[in-house]
């Protein structure tokens, strides 16, 4: 399979009122399609704006990005928009718009691109059937439970046929049954439609449970990348060390949620 | 019929007769159509200029400061201007425009002038209150900077633009009170000629009943819209 994200000495510092915060040095990975690639670390580690620079919503300082061969940060901001039609992302507070039904929410980037009613009614019933949220089209998200909220989300994000779907600590929110149930979700998506999955997260169950191939993170370097099996079988010293602290963090609060930057 | 000689039980029925009401009531009618003009133009312009901030604001559309410090600074200037002086300061605004300083329309300029800032100010702070999330979201579907804005910025702060707009509608109904004092007519116009020049209490006790009722009614529509829109969207 040939590499289809190619992401190549990426940085990005962010300015902030106490000097210059560097949040990605020199990120270098590369995910195959069709593979789910997990990227794990703890919040400031630089995941969320690692995958926020896949789509564009921030423009990294150096290096380049290339999806399917193109290069996302030398993007025009119209070739930007139309490039986003083929990156999906999840979030893990969902950003559901509670102004419009589940329906509308599913809707929406057929409805900005001013799709036929006819089109959007068909992919809109056919995306809710796939996540399970067929009964569910009329209500509005503020009524829903944190999975079903989360499963309006993978479908928004799925109706625009992307190749790349990206989940930034989307089942974070989310209790261990709930949890198992999207990643689920994720992976029937991954195998049935051939989407590129790039999951970040702080859980090393998700990992686990869902990746292929997978990454540390940690004070905006790639500390490790390869095989999930490889890696939890034979972590680099400072992946163990890492690992080992997660482990103990768990058991001793069960729950922690990184927001991460 | 004034406190001064007569007790306070005689005015308040007083207050209540058909002799007063019969001047009153059309002063209800000016101030309801005086309100109600101002609040739409304020509605329109406010949001308008509400949207020209949260645009060019540093967190906003595009961080635009060459558009957004003066602007900002405009706002600020006239809503430093007390509500009086406005009036006063659009005396011959007014008379360019209506050819006339005093009456109904010339000082629904005055009160537009004074509430539009005020209004966009609370647009601005509404729209600050939307999750950036939700703006990340619809940026990451593919959304122009207009679709982000009509689409969901807008729609998603409803229910807090709606308190915000019943707040700045009670505000235009006080300062219609005060216009009557520079010729607008309505109720505040007969509380001051009457109520306050003539001694006449039982008219001044008649105005101060209109303009609670107004004010109420205003709140309760103004509450009952903004819940309704939240419990429909399961957020309450």
């Amino acid at each position: 399979m040939a590499d289809y994200i190619e992401i190549h000495d990426l940085n990005k510092t962010f300015q902030t009122r106490t000097g210059p915060l560097p949040v990605l040095n020199g990120i270098d990975l590369s995910i195959k399609k069709g593979e789910i690639f997990g990227i794990i670390g703890f919040s400031g580690a630089g995941k969320s704006t690692l995958a926020r620079c896949v789509n564009g919503l921030e423009i990294p300082d150096a290096g380049s990005i290339e999806v399917n061969g193109r290069d996302v940060t030398k993007l025009s901001k119209q070739e930007m928009l139309e490039e986003r039609r083929h990156i999906g992302m999840v979030f893990q507070n969902f950003n559901l718009f509670e102004a419009k039904t589940v329906y509308e929410n599913i809707a929406y980037s057929l409805r900005i691109r001013h799709e036929k009613k006819s089109i959007v009614d068909e992919k809109v019933k056919e995306v809710a059937e796939l996540v399970g949220l067929t009964e569910k089209l009329d209500a509005y998200p503020g009524g829903l439970s944190g999975g079903q909220k989360q499963r309006v989300g993978i479908a928004r994000a799925l109706i625009g046929e992307p190749d790349v779907l990206i989940s930034d600590e989307a089942t974070s929110a989310l209790d261990p049954q709930t949890t198992l149930q999207i990643l689920d979700l994720l992976r029937s998506i991954n195998k049935e439609k051939g989407i590129t999955i790039l999951m970040i997260t702080h859980e090393l169950d998700a990992i686990k449970y869902s990746c292929d191939r997978m990454a540390v993170l940690e004070g905006g370097k790639i500390i490790e990348q390869g095989k999930v099996v490889d890696i939890f079988h034979n972590p680099h010293s400072r992946t163990g060390e890492l690992f080992t602290k997660v482990f103990f963090q768990f058991q001793n609060d069960e729950f922690q949620s990184g927001a991460g930057i | 019929m004034s406190l001064e000689n007569t007790p306070f039980l005689e005015v308040i029925k007083s207050s209540f007769s058909a002799a007063i009401w019969k001047e009153v009531g059309p002063a209800v009618w000016d101030t309801v159509y005086m309100t109600v003009v101002s609040s739409l133009i304020m509605l329109v312009i406010g949001l308008a200029f509400g949207i020209v901030l949260i645009w060019t604001d540093k967190g906003g559309i595009r961080a635009t400061p060459v558009i957004n410090g003066p602007f900002g600074w405009f706002i600020n200037i006239l809503r430093s201007l007390p509500q009086m002086i406005m009036i006063i300061i659009m005396i011959p605004v007014a008379r360019s425009i209506f050819g006339q300083s005093y009456g109904t329309n010339p000082c629904i300029v005055a009160i537009a002038a004074s509430c539009i800032p005020m209004y966009a100010r609370m647009v601005e702070s509404s729209l600050m209150e939307v999750e950036k999330g939700k703006i990340d979201a619809a940026r990451s579907l593919g959304s122009t900077d207009f679709d982000i804005v009509f689409r969901v910025w807008i729609p998603e702060a409803i229910p807090s633009l709606v308190r915000g707009f019943t707040v700045t509608v009670i505000g235009i109904i006080s300062m219609t009170a005060l216009a009557g004092m520079f010729g607008a007519g309505g109720i505040g116009d007969i509380a001051v000629r009457y109520g306050y020049q003539r001694f006449q209490h039982d008219k001044l006790l008649a105005c101060i009943y209109v303009l609670i009722v107004i004010v109420q009614l205003t709140q309760s529509a103004g509450n009952l819209l903004s819940d309704h829109i939240r419990k429909k969207r399961g957020l309450m």
